[in-house]
């Protein structure tokens, strides 16, 4: 699914230039669970970007099933991140005037969908979650974990292939983030869905088939922990 | 969901801020209805009281001055009656009624007296002298000036205005100003020998205070044949609509009669013309200012809105919106602001105007439908303005720093 081919990326600013990516060369195969883990500034959340079409990388390329990321233009990004991508972040970042249901369907909308199609499927989407009850609450007015499911649901809106989780559990206690872990293990195993999330939680990383650690901006497989079958 | 729902319970979530955002424009808009609403009722006050004038604009020949007109110099020139008819068939956008007359100092009796010729039917009765006399007839087909039923409204009723012409008049009669028929021992039904003819006084006309006082009136071409003349005038006194002579009139009678000397009666059209302009010249500078005030108030809201929003808009992005959803959120908004703005504008300076407009200047105001359409239309284009630069910003957002600060 996923060929990363000499991947860097360079931050320069006026203390000079930092490298978050160094010469990461990888491949993620579909419907595989993938734990990226590393210290802080390793370049976890700069990986994890750069596979959602968030950052263009300075070189190397990235192939999402053979087409290179780096080629696409900002509207074709724009389209592969609302089609293919679904991301969950560690702030949830739900849009704090819109009810549950609301932050659901903002995907598909931007995908340009008829409103009869997507009150039918955000409403399913919120049902799985199990949260039909508070589809039409405010962020404010859920917990942190019904607003991260809220999230979860967000990322499916437009049945995604990749899911990339950005410290998914970062802000829950220990229940919730295993609620919200089994969430993510399901749309693995369940749906077949690629699965890539970061995080500094072994917990959380011990949901990946396949684990990666990031030191420096250099990638490495973490073998000690890989089940040798996937990946 | 649609993405105007974003739109309003977005604004609605800062509505607070909203309001700051609104005030600059709504009060702009305000001021500019208010002038405007008070002005244009302020001319066309104006340009009723010029109409109860009568004639504003005179036709001399060109070596004649306005005092040869009303001395009546025996010498006085002439120009051809034609110059009417070119005139009228020049249907020059403006020219109410054309009165043309002929007048000469002639000896009554031993009397000097200024013998008037006019042709009755073009001559206004709206003029005191002819009003006081009751000499109203037919009403006369005017073209333009103020429409009637404007006239009839509550603040415009004006009892002395008439537009009808004086009563016929018959080659054997003559209208005797009250001065004349003392001097010549004259009273309404007596006869009258000018230059040889016999006429009867249809009338003496009441006292004006005026030159008016000293003339006698008959039919032009009476006149013409008894001073022998031939088909001459001394003046020709045209009704200009106000807003035609601002609009250049004066020069477009002259190029249709180039060889006169045309002038306006009086300085009220040309003040009031100088007043107007002064009045446009304001309301144009103050809608710069109040464009720029608003531009920069609209401006720095949205700017300040997307900085708050920086999380939303990094979201959005990441979400899979494209540069023109964010173009189109914020473009909205400001439209949005705009007509609020124009609307809260025009309400707010349409009831300022019309309150004050009687106390201030004495002039009931009415709301001005037009004025509504530009407050929207001014109003969405300041907004929009001011939030080109905000909103340009919030589409070059980089999504994966915004996400990265979280």
């Amino acid at each position: 699914m996923y060929l990363l081919e000499n991947v860097t990326k360079t931050y320069s600013g006026r203390r000079g230039s930092v490298h978050a990516l160094c010469d990461v060369s990888l491949r993620i195969s579909e419907g595989s669970c993938v734990a990226i883990t590393g210290p802080s500034g390793s370049g976890k959340t700069t990986l994890l970007l750069t596979l959602g079409g968030l950052i263009r990388p300075s070189s190397g390329r990235i192939l999402f099933h053979d087409e290179d990321l780096s080629r696409l233009s900002d509207r074709e990004l724009a389209r592969y991140r609302n089609r293919k991508i679904g991301f969950v972040l560690q702030t949830f970042n739900l849009i704090p005037y819109l009810s549950a249901l609301e932050n659901v369907m903002v995907p598909m909308l931007f995908d340009g969908r008829k409103n009869g199609d997507i009150d039918p499927r955000a409403r399913a989407l919120i049902e799985r979650v199990g949260l039909r009850d508070r589809a039409d609450h405010l962020p404010r007015e859920l917990s942190v974990g019904q607003q991260q499911r809220v999230a979860i649901a967000r990322a499916l809106a437009n049945d995604p292939e990749v899911i990339l989780a950005d410290e998914p559990t970062g802000n829950l206690d220990p229940a919730l983030a295993a609620e919200v872990l089994g969430f993510l293990r399901t749309l693995c195993e369940k749906d077949g869905r690629t699965v890539i999330l970061v995080t500094h939680s072994p917990e959380a990383a011990a949901i990946g088939t396949r684990r990666l650690r990031l030191l420096d901006g250099a990638c490495r497989e973490d073998s000690s922990h890989n089940d040798p079958t996937t990946g | 969901m649609k993405l105007q729902t974003i739109l309003w319970k977005e604004l609605l979530l800062r509505k607070s801020r909203m309001v700051s955002g609104l005030l600059a424009i709504t009060l702009g808009i305000a001021v500019i209805v208010g002038i405007q609403s008070v002005t244009a009722v302020s001319e066309r006050a104006v340009q009723i009281k010029l109409d109860n004038l009568g004639s504003n604009i005179l036709v001399l020949p060109q070596a004649a001055s306005v005092d040869d007109y009303y001395t009546a110099d025996i010498d006085a020139p002439t120009f051809p009656e034609d110059y009417v008819e070119r005139v009228a068939t020049s249907m020059l956008p403006g020219v109410d009624n054309l009165s043309p007359k002929l007048t000469r100092r002639v000896k009554i009796a031993g009397v000097s007296v200024i013998l008037t010729g006019i042709l009755p039917a073009n001559e206004l009765a709206s003029k005191p002298i002819w009003q006081s006399a009751g000499l109203a007839g037919e009403e006369l087909a005017l073209a333009c000036g103020t429409d009637p039923d404007v006239r009839k409204g509550p603040s415009y009723a004006d009892e002395k205005l008439q537009r009808k012409a004086v009563d016929s008049l018959a080659p054997a009669e003559v209208l005797v100003g009250s001065v004349a028929a003392e001097r010549l021992g004259l009273a309404e039904g007596g006869v009258v020998r000018i230059e040889g003819r016999e006429f009867q006084a249809a009338r003496v006309l009441p006292t004006t205070g005026t030159i008016d006082d000293d003339r006698i009136y008959a039919h032009l071409h009476v006149v013409q044949d008894l001073l022998g003349t031939g088909r001459q005038v001394s003046a020709i006194e045209i009704m200009g609509c106000c807003s035609a002579i601002s609009d250049g009139l004066l020069g477009k009678l002259r190029n249709i009669l180039p060889d006169t000397r045309i002038t306006t009666i009086g300085q009220i059209v040309g003040t009031q013309i100088e007043t107007n302009r002064l009045m446009a010249r304001i309301s144009i500078v103050l809608l710069v200012l109040i464009a720029m005030i608003g531009s920069i108030s609209i401006g720095n809201y949205m700017w300040a809105n997307v900085e708050e929003r920086k999380r939303e808009i990094g979201t959005f992005l990441a979400l899979g919106a494209g540069r023109g959803n964010v173009y189109r959120l914020f473009f909205a908004k400001a439209a949005v602001l705009g007509l609020v703005g124009g609307l809260g504008g025009y309400i707010l300076g349409t009831a300022s105007a019309m309150v004050l407009g009687p106390e201030l200047a004495g002039l009931a105001v009415q709301p001005v439908p037009i004025h509504f359409v530009w407050s929207l239309l001014v109003a969405v284009a300041i907004a929009l303005a001011g939030g080109l630069y905000p909103t340009f910003r919030a589409t070059r957002l980089d999504p994966a720093s915004i996400l990265q600060e979280l």
